[in-house]
């Protein structure tokens, strides 16, 4: 004969259970979850298991590659899904339209103590109201094996299109910065171009696509460097040879005579987060000097921390590998990334799928 | 109870077992895939997806070269590594069924697909380090004087070519192999006291019965090979898109969803019209 067991017995076990939790002391319940959307640099476990062990959390990370992945994967989630965001700088007046973004309260983010020129006011905030914060930035520029190639011809940019290099050359795959790269290669501003200058834009596009020897992503185009598959990125920057200063002394970077493009990665909280305080402390971390420290040195890719203070942090050899020293020189000649409306930015992507097929 | 009776019984219980997988293909086939074909007929406008009907994104698809040659490269592509995969594959699979002895022939299957046991991805990360410029081939080559500068083996059409078939001569190879030995030796009996020699035997004989296995093979090559991204991005070096690439390039960097779900009808369109081709010439349809 069977036996089942009762209901009540069931019930009486659910009860026992439930009392029992209840006598576990608060420290080993059930952790603290956040959702955080992010960029491959967060996802380094010793960026962010510092906050989980302070705060009891466990922080999921998702990585995305571009804003508009980051959009398709907003778009398919419910409203509280995700709690933090990071998101390229120039994107987040987007995300603001979007109504995704929830305002931080600015006295308690260390704004103050951001460098000046990428603290960026006029996209990370909107009536007055703060809505992200630059955790990051760096440059788009030329990535090189000084043992390959003459430095000196790394300080004009028309190098990315010289056939002194032909098939040496790899082309960051991102048609945002490299479409404004190319703009200042040929004297054009990025904050002012317009359709009507990416017709010769494509043209040196179409160029560069005829020298080089293909077209990568941040791992593949770090790879190649390092492999000796290429001896130049065209796009590339600090991103990609400051991680691998102390075993890869021969790869530099520099800002040719023409400048340089400046990007810059932002944090904010989403609007409809159920753990609004958790999630600010989330970004008061990231900001903080100590959080920067580590965010800049990152194993996904190093760059310049946005907090000033986050130098005390970083030891000579990391300060030296972000060329720390040299920040006002660069900053001073290097742009934003061009701020497109839609068909501008449709219109780009156009041109830079064109030149792939090329 | 009559025979009409019993026939509606069975067919009760026909349609009973057949609901749950019927329920689960309307749910998670058909609902999807109707709602794709929907939305490759609205359009993005600005950063907006308009549901307004509209043929835009088909028009733009022949219009937009950019577009229409990823399809090109894809078949191109497809077509290269099919063939050469079908003409590696078959030797293959007739040495492991004919030559190979019978207790070692499952040792020489499991050695065929030891690459599935590795991530895809890993896969063509290896074939890199194996084609690119200094990569073993090519520093073989060097070292022992026959090239005096790399070859071009990746980066370009060579290196996803390449990728491919390594991939799918192995998928080929089972599915050849498993043709082969299903085929009576009675048949090869009959040819030879007809007097027909081994080539005669193998092209009048063997080779028209192991087509079905051929072509199934192939199919499957070709509906993988086409709406795979990984390989031509890793080893074509992005130096040509192939259409599951610019269908990528539309989610991830446009949130274009129109333009994308019009793009994977387009290719499932293509996938389809080879099923179609594939069941005609084996005559499927008849059986």
């Amino acid at each position: 004969m069977t036996k089942t067991v009762s209901g009540g017995f069931a019930r009486r076990m659910l009860l026992a259970t439930a009392a029992a939790a209840t006598l576990v002391p608060a420290g080993a319940m059930a952790q603290d979850e956040l959702n955080a959307l992010v960029w491959c640099d967060h996802t380094d476990p010793a960026l962010v298991e510092p906050f989980e062990k302070a705060n009891n959390v466990k922080v999921n990370l998702k990585e995305y590659e571009g804003t508009g992945a980051a959009i398709s994967i907003i778009e398919q989630s419910r409203p509280g899904d995700w709690d933090v965001l990071v998101i390229d700088a120039v994107d987040v007046p987007r995300a603001i339209d979007m109504d995704i973004l929830g305002e931080m309260p600015a006295d308690k983010l260390p704004l103050g103590d951001l460098f000046p020129e990428v603290r960026m006011d006029e996209t990370t905030t909107r009536d007055g109201k703060v809505y992200a914060v630059t955790e990051k930035f760096g440059y788009n520029t030329i990535s090189y094996d000084k043992t390959k190639v003459d430095p000196a011809d790394m300080e004009d940019l028309t190098v990315m299109w010289s056939d002194k290099y032909k098939g040496r050359i790899a082309l960051y795959d991102y048609y945002l910065p490299m479409v404004g790269l190319t703009g200042v290669a040929i004297g054009k501003k990025t904050a002012d171009l317009t359709q009507d200058d990416l017709p010769a834009i494509k043209e040196k596009l179409f160029e560069m696509k005829k020298v080089s020897r293909q077209v990568s992503d941040v791992v593949a185009s770090q790879t190649a460097l390092a492999t000796g598959e290429v001896d130049i990125v065209a796009g590339g920057g600090e991103w990609l040879t400051a991680g691998l200063s102390a075993e890869k002394p021969n790869l530099d970077w520099t800002i040719p005579k023409q400048g340089a493009l400046r990007w810059a990665q932002s944090i904010g909280v989403f609007k409809n987060s159920e753990k609004q305080d958790l999630a600010l402390k989330f970004v008061q971390y990231i900001v903080s000097p100590e959080g920067q420290a580590r965010l800049a040195t990152s194993s996904c890719y190093w760059a310049m921390p946005a907090n000033a203070k986050a130098g005390e942090h970083l030891t000579d050899q990391q300060k030296t590998a972000l060329r720390w020293d040299k920040q006002p020189e660069y900053l001073k000649n290097s742009q934003l990334y061009p701020v497109a409306d839609a068909d501008m930015d449709a219109a780009m992507q156009d041109i830079w799928t064109e030149m792939l097929q090329q | 109870m009559t025979a009409t009776a019993l026939e509606r019984a069975e067919r009760r219980k026909a349609w009973a077992f057949a609901l749950p997988g019927l329920l689960w293909t309307a749910l998670f086939f058909l609902v999807p895939f109707a709602y794709m074909v929907a939305i490759s007929f609205w359009t993005r406008q600005g950063r907006e997806i308009v549901a307004t009907w509209t043929l835009d994104n088909y028009v733009a698809f022949f219009q937009k070269a950019h577009f229409f040659k990823g399809l090109v490269v894809s078949l191109e592509i497809t077509a290269t590594v099919t063939v050469i995969s079908v003409l590696l594959a078959y030797p293959l699979a007739w040495i492991i069924a004919e030559r190979v002895p019978k207790k070692w022939q499952r040792f020489a299957l499991v050695m065929a697909i030891l690459p599935f046991w590795t991530s895809y991805v890993v896969r063509s990360y290896s074939w890199l380090l194996v084609l690119s410029k200094g990569g073993v081939v090519n520093q073989t080559l060097l070292s022992i004087g026959i090239i005096a500068e790399p070859l071009e083996l990746s980066a370009n059409r060579t290196g996803t070519v390449i990728g491919f078939v390594h991939f799918f001569v192995m998928l080929l190879t089972l599915t050849i192999y498993a043709n082969l030995i299903q085929l009576s030796p009675n048949y090869r009996r009959a040819a030879a006291d007809l007097g027909a020699n081994a080539f005669q035997t193998f092209w009048h004989v063997v080779l028209p019965l192991t087509l079905p296995g051929i072509m199934v093979g192939a199919f499957l090559t070709f509906v993988l090979c086409i709406g795979d991204y990984i390989t031509p991005q890793i080893l074509g070096g992005n130096n040509e898109l192939v259409l599951p690439q610019v269908i990528m390039l539309q989610l991830g960097r446009r949130a274009d969803f129109p333009m994308a779900a019009a793009l994977s009808l387009v290719l499932m369109a293509v996938v389809t019209l080879a099923y179609i081709a594939c069941a005609r010439w084996l005559k499927m349809e008849r059986t």
